[in-house]
């Protein structure tokens, strides 16, 4: 991680919330006492990051501390800490690579070699202000690896060929699909789902219940009859448990017990 | 339930208090605990892991810093929990946490200003391993601009964030964090603006590494090749105890002494910086003026001159002691002019009309510097303690953060660093405060508290100040037999004893105001650089002082005379504590202590003075023995014992308040004084501060 220090330059002089994002900053303040206002700054500057093009200026994070009324290098040290506050420009779709262990094991590798080569060296913004890259620490989606997050949606399951066509439509102003590039629904196997296939696994008829008691439509009849829509008394369920019955001779407890050494 | 808790420390069974943390209770036990983050006078942080201990059954060495004892379990048995401060594992826990901090930290303590009295370096001595096995490169890191007082050598930061704690906590400034986290964490200003603080120097002295040291001391000495000598600071009326250390004959730097109940253990960058003001611009040999120039001469004729220009009638003479003068050039100089017939003495700022009825506890700060700590509500009257007193105003905003304090200001609304109520600019407010919703919260409060600016006092209208401000204190019970809540806040260190001498008009005698105001023949100026010369006319003006400043650069005859480095002086601060100086160098060139100028003086007009050693003379204010002097004692505050005189009743004949808001004291904290102005440290940081106030026109 290299040193993170505001672009001074590009930042210009002057930074202001779109009308829009009031509504936004009004909630999160309001989440927080009046002398403890200085709790949302994370949701704050991640609202002026939002606005000013995906990337904090210093004008940005003024304007944060301003509003709430923190010390310029208080915010300034929250903002250097965490690192999803960007410092610099970034483009119009700023790539987050995962290069964590599982990521690198499926071949982030190679998907940082696309980078490099379609856009350049991190952090470096292409001259159509489109495209910009950096390497991140785990995203959390280990079983797509490997994977990157494209603005706020991750694009899984890549490969360098997959990956670099993305850039180039991205690049181009074509529509993408976030999610898995392979056929895989979410984190299901490759191919479609192998398990679950059969609606009576999971439609509860297994269990008599013919429709399931917290449905709307499942409010059961006033009368009796209605007692028939909730499981038998003797149905498994993971609620009861069974007594456990101590047999003469069994150890319960594994620290010795006197008389217990011969 | 009890509030203490037992334990057992190397062996040793403990009864501490249950808010001790571990490491104080280890310390009442004797042990030695090594700490770099901690401090005694800020919040605890627990990152340096320096002060590791073991505790017998934890799974971990356990952080004695932060760890509270009351929140201790026993042992099994239900016996006091053991703690153990040496031995293998605690030896090997340090061991390893010093490997740790040194492996980025730069073997430079070669040219380190912090070697020879640095904690990391001693530290490393007693708990280091002796080679290191880290074979990789040092990670390096941009020094940071910090301002003109403190430089900063970054790669050497061991992140102990105490610069971080004071500034935000003591100094009550947020200037210093830290940035970006784990192995690329940074101490930095806020884009590297300067320090804004005046008390930022101390950050200097907090640092346990050489990261912050001192700029205008860079490369100049190395500790132990110091006299260090222990003595009073003058820049303020606190008093605070400093070190000097001198090499030669020069002072190299000053730093704080611990001292409760004045300092704490801090010093006011003006304190602290200006001792390169004691070098520069010095009156080390007497001058004359001759032919409209100030030629050197030699003390026979200077005083010969003054001899002339002192023989007219005594009236025509006029005699006005400067902010810095000492206890003794006072008496000698009062004790001379006085036996000459000249009444005309003063040593109060122009327009102040205090301290001539002989009431001590009219003028000091009765309830002293500390008892702050123990007030619950405070009432400044057109003083600005932040710029009068710095470390004071560290300490009320002390007690408004972790106490009960609430300040209540008249006058200019000030950034005080604390939150306090602001009832008006100007008498008015005085007037109507019983009207107000502070009063209630000073009458509500136990100990409440009424401080006026010595500012506020130099007006027309002073003695109404006094006596309205009095009459609230007494008013709202801050005047009790066990309490006395009313005090004034000097700004001049050398005020409150020559008011203790008697050094005002005697009968019939002008004040300052009136002996600069023209119409005298012969002025002498004891230092005096802060009055207004320019109604002095055609006089004749002496001038006894050490810095070629306003006063000197206006005189006839030049008089040069010894600082307050320079001498043994005596000197009582804003509460009425009698404190001494200690030289630390030998005075300038032909530079004399004061008084023994007079001594001098005195026998060449004829009116020898009846003391030969500096020692007779404090003889001579301490009394006769078994009686008792406001200069019997050294380093005392009287703090309640005059409270009797407090609860008299003002007589109410000082006339009406004027509305005219109350103006500050000082205009620019960096320079009140002529060894500030002499300095080029001070200069540097008052243009900085200038121009921070002033607003960029180009925007």
């Amino acid at each position: 991680m290299a040193l993170r220090r505001f672009d001074i330059e590009a930042g210009g002089d002057s930074f202001a919330f779109k009308p829009e994002t009031e509504d936004k900053i009004a909630f999160w303040r309001a989440k927080y006492p009046a002398d403890r206002q200085r709790s949302a700054v994370i949701p704050l500057l991640w609202l002026a990051q939002k606005d000013n093009n995906g990337w904090l200026s210093e004008p940005a994070m003024r304007e944060v501390a301003d509003r709430l009324e923190m010390p310029y290098i208080r915010v300034y040290e929250v903002a250097t800490f965490y690192t999803m506050f960007r410092m610099q420009p970034v483009g119009k779709f700023h790539i987050q690579l995962c290069g964590t262990t599982p990521c690198m094991l499926r071949g982030s590798e190679s998907l940082r070699d696309v980078c490099k080569k379609e856009i350049g060296p991190a952090m470096y913004v292409t001259d159509d202000k489109r495209l910009s890259w950096e390497e991140v620490e785990c995203l959390g989606a280990c079983v797509n690896a490997p994977m990157a997050q494209i603005n706020d949606d991750y694009f899984e399951d890549l490969t360098a060929d997959s990956f670099s066509k993305i850039l180039s439509k991205l690049k181009n102003g074509a529509d993408v699909q976030p999610g898995p590039q392979i056929d895989r629904i979410n984190s299901g196997p490759e191919g479609g789902t192998t398990v679950l296939t059969e609606p009576h696994l999971f439609d509860g008829s297994r269990n008599e219940v013919s429709v399931l008691p917290n449905l709307p439509s499942a409010e059961p009849e006033a009368d009796s009859e209605g007692s028939k829509a909730l499981p038998k008394e003797d149905a498994p369920t993971n609620t009861k448990r069974e007594t456990p019955e101590a047999k003469p001779g069994t150890k319960t407890t594994l620290l010795p017990k006197k008389g217990d050494e011969d | 339930m009890s509030d203490t808790f037992k334990l057992n420390i190397d062996g040793q069974d403990i009864e501490v208090p249950k808010h001790y943390t571990l490491m104080q209770a280890c310390e009442e036990a004797g042990a030695e605990i090594p700490r770099f983050c901690y401090h005694e006078r800020l919040s605890v942080a627990g990152n340096c892991r320096m002060c590791l201990v073991e505790w017998e059954g934890a799974p971990k060495p356990i952080a004695s810093c932060a760890q509270t004892v009351g929140d201790m379990r026993p042992n099994r048995d239900g016996s006091a929990p053991n703690v153990r401060t040496k031995g293998d594992y605690v030896q090997k826990a340090r061991n390893g946490v010093m490997e740790f901090l040194l492996i980025n930290h730069p073997l430079d303590c070669p040219i380190c200003d912090q070697g020879g009295e640095c904690d990391l370096q001693d530290q490393a001595m007693a708990y280091g391993r002796g080679g290191s096995r880290y074979d990789e490169n040092k990670r390096a890191v941009d020094d940071k601009y910090m301002g003109p007082l403190v430089k900063t050598i970054m790669t050497r930061c061991i992140q102990c964030t105490r610069c971080v704690r004071f500034i935000a906590e003591v100094a009550g400034v947020e200037e210093i964090g830290m940035i970006s986290r784990g192995e690329n964490a940074e101490i930095t200003t806020y884009l590297e603006k300067s320090l804004t603080s005046e008390l930022s120097g101390n950050v200097i002295d907090l640092c346990p590494v050489g990261a912050l040291t001192s700029k205008p001391y860079a490369f100049n000495a190395r500790p132990w090749e110091l006299r260090k000598t222990a003595s009073i600071d003058v820049m303020d009326a606190m008093g605070a105890s400093i070190r000097v250390d001198a090499k030669g004959d020069g002072v190299m730097r000053i730093l704080p002494e611990t001292n409760e109940e004045v300092n704490e253990e801090w010093i006011s960058d003006k304190s602290r910086f200006v001792w390169d003001g004691l070098a520069r611009q010095r009156l080390d040999k007497p001058y004359v003026r001759v032919n409209g120039k100030l030629v050197p001469a030699t003390w026979g004729e200077a005083f010969a001159a003054a001899k002339d220009a002192l023989s007219v009638s005594s009236d025509k003479i006029g005699v006005v002691a400067g902010d810095l003068i000492e206890v003794e050039q006072a008496k000698a100089a009062l004790d001379l002019f006085r036996s000459m017939g000249v009444q005309n003495t003063d040593c109060r700022p122009a327009g102040a009309t205090y301290g001539t009825d002989g009431v001590r506890e009219r003028y000091i700060l009765n309830p002293t510097l500390m008892g702050v700590e123990e007030a619950d509500a405070l009432l400044l009257i057109g003083a600005n303690p932040r710029a009068e007193a710095s470390v004071w105003n560290a300490r009320i905003r002390k007690s408004w953060l972790w106490g009960e304090l609430k300040v209540g200001v008249i006058g200019e609304a000030a950034d005080l660093t604390y939150d306090y109520d602001h009832l008006g600019t100007g008498g008015d407010a005085l007037a109507n405060v019983a009207s107000s919703d502070f009063f209630k919260v000073l009458k509500d409060a136990k100990r409440p508290m009424v401080v006026v600016g010595e500012a506020a006092l130099c007006r027309a209208d002073g003695q109404a100040v006094l006596e309205a401000a009095l009459k609230l204190a007494q008013d709202v019970g801050a005047v009790e037999d066990d309490w006395a809540g009313f005090g004034v806040l000097h700004n001049a260190a050398g005020r409150v004893g020559a008011l203790d001498v008697g050094f005002v008009p005697g009968e019939g005698g002008k004040a300052t105001g009136e002996i600069l105001g023209g119409g005298m023949e012969t002025l002498v100026l004891l230092g005096a650089d802060e009055v207004d010369l320019s109604g002095i006319g055609s006089s004749k003006v002496i001038y006894v002082g050490s810095h070629g400043d306003a006063g000197a650069s206006r005189a006839d005859i030049i008089l040069p005379c010894a600082t307050y480095t320079e001498m043994d002086a005596t000197y009582a601060n804003t509460e009425g504590r009698v404190q001494m100086t200690t030289r630390a160098v030998q005075p300038k060139g032909e530079a004399r202590e004061g008084w023994a100028i007079f001594r001098a003086l005195s026998q060449v007009v004829g009116k020898t003075l009846p003391y030969d050693t500096a020692d007779a003379l404090r003889a001579g204010l301490r009394g006769p023995e078994g009686e008792s002097t406001v200069f019997s004692g050294l380093g005392f505050a009287p703090g309640t014992s005059g409270v009797s005189a407090l609860q008299a009743a003002p007589t109410g004949s000082a006339g009406a308040l004027s509305a005219d808001a109350f103006k500050p004291a000082i205009d620019d904290f960096y320079l009140t004084n002529p060894i500030a102005r002499a300095s080029k440290t001070m200069a540097e940081c008052s243009a900085l501060s200038t121009a921070l106030d002033t607003p960029v026109a180009a925007e």
